[in-house]
């Protein structure tokens, strides 16, 4: 077995072991969107209108929350200096890491998301391009976020800085996955916004890792 | 073949150290002494591929070890000041990942448990070891990865005489298979007739120049 998937079951393994992180995001997403008819008032239509802004942003700070803990773990247990004497590439050892985030944050907050478009009164019609949108979103977003954990490794106040080097980076994907699911409400073309996704997912699927890869790097040295 | 060229690091804009140098055949050992903050852990990292060459050249069998991170990575195994192991996992499950993650064959891990005497602690959690059996557990990597060049930094640290004996025991082993070992230590590790690189506190040189 490669490295590679040797690292990413591991962290799978553990994922699973403390399943408790992968709950608590999950928690804190339906959580975060509930509040919003308490805040805004309970009108239907109104929730409606602003159902797919909320259930995305909600996910993206949802999916932040276990990203510094992501590799600081790793690097505070030498777990991480033994990752990249593994052989494998530090682009390698980023993207491993940026799939465990995926898996055991971004897929479990897809499985959540359409409970939370309920809350809100989405059309149900736009539940599927919903998914679709985050299943994009939420990749690029544990690829932007594992560049920025690697990149505030060892920093003080890492865990303040990530947010704000990685939310801006995520806007291009906030706003074509929004626009996806609204357009899918009322029954416009969802293509075009769902190939602007995907072409923000294929640009961030080389460069992340190669960024969080040089970052892991000059952090070991 | 293992061979420092005058070898120097810097950390911070200050010389570490400069002007180390040695060659080590199959079998040899290099033991690193000197009082803390000389440079030892640095040097380790620094002949593992994980810090910056401030000066010199490492080679392996005569050739730049470093041009190939990657190849070099997977001739050695480093034993580092943290145990790098998961708290989560059971000591079976660490080592049988850590087994995969080298790739060599996970059923290997059994024996490396013998080899550190840690076989009984098979099923037992990470979480509830002492800080000498988490030592083990990190030792048997050696073992278990069977690189030809074993980077140690303090490896007896926390460890009982049955401890540094199995480590020992290994390390015998190891070097009559043609491996190559460096190691730091403050206390006298178990290797005959290793080779020792004294280090002293440099001056800093901003005062040397005043």
């Amino acid at each position: 077995m490669s490295p590679a998937f040797a690292l990413l079951g591991r962290d799978l393994a553990l994922a699973r072991r403390n399943a408790g992180d992968t709950l608590a995001a999950v928690g804190f997403f339906l959580v975060a969107v509930g509040l919003f008819p308490f805040g805004v008032g309970p009108g239907p239509e109104l929730l409606a209108r602003i159902a797919a802004g909320v259930v995305w942003v909600a996910a993206l700070l949802a999916a932040l929350l276990p990203l510094e803990r992501l590799i600081g773990a790793d690097y505070e247990d030498g777990t991480l200096d033994q990752a990249l004497l593994s052989g494998l590439d530090p682009a390698g050892v980023a993207a491993a890491k940026a799939a465990a985030h995926w898996l055991t944050t971004g897929v479990p907050l897809l499985i959540a998301s359409p409970l939370a478009a309920l809350m809100l009164n989405l059309p149900l019609e736009a539940v599927p391009v919903l998914i679709a949108a985050l299943a994009l979103g939420s990749l690029v977003l544990s690829l932007l976020g594992t560049a920025g954990a690697a990149l505030t490794l060892g920093a003080r106040r890492g865990g303040v800085l990530l947010p704000l080097l990685v939310l801006p980076l995520a806007i291009p994907a906030l706003i074509f996955g929004v626009a996806a699911v609204d357009a899918a409400a009322q029954g416009l073309a969802v293509r075009p916004h769902l190939a602007m996704l995907g072409a923000v997912a294929a640009a961030a699927l080389p460069l992340a890792p190669l960024a969080a890869g040089a970052a892991l790097r000059a952090a070991v040295e | 073949m293992l061979q420092a060229d005058d070898l120097a690091a810097e950390r911070g804009g200050r010389t570490i150290f400069a002007g180390v140098s040695f060659t080590l055949s199959p079998g040899m050992a290099l033991t690193l002494t000197g009082p803390n903050g000389a440079g030892k852990t640095t040097l380790i990292r620094l002949l593992a591929g994980l810090g910056r060459i401030g000066g010199g050249r490492l080679l392996w069998e005569g050739e730049d070890a470093l041009a190939d991170r990657a190849a070099h990575a997977r001739r050695l195994s480093l034993i580092g000041h943290q145990d790098a192991v998961k708290p989560a996992f059971t000591v079976a499950e660490s080592l049988r990942h850590e087994a995969r993650i080298a790739g060599v064959d996970p059923a290997h891990a059994e024996a490396a448990m013998v080899a550190m005497g840690i076989a009984h602690l098979a099923e037992a959690p990470v979480r509830i070891l002492s800080a000498g059996q988490r030592r083990r557990v990190a030792l048997a990597r050696l073992p278990l990865a069977r690189r030809r060049l074993w980077l140690l930094d303090e490896p007896t640290v926390a460890l009982d005489h049955a401890g540094v004996a199995a480590l020992g025991a290994a390390m015998a082993a190891h070097r009559a298979a043609g491996g190559i070992i460096v190691a730091s230590s403050h206390l006298p590790l178990p290797l005959p007739n290793a080779a020792q690189l004294r280090f002293t506190i440099r001056p800093r040189e901003t005062e040397a120049a005043a």
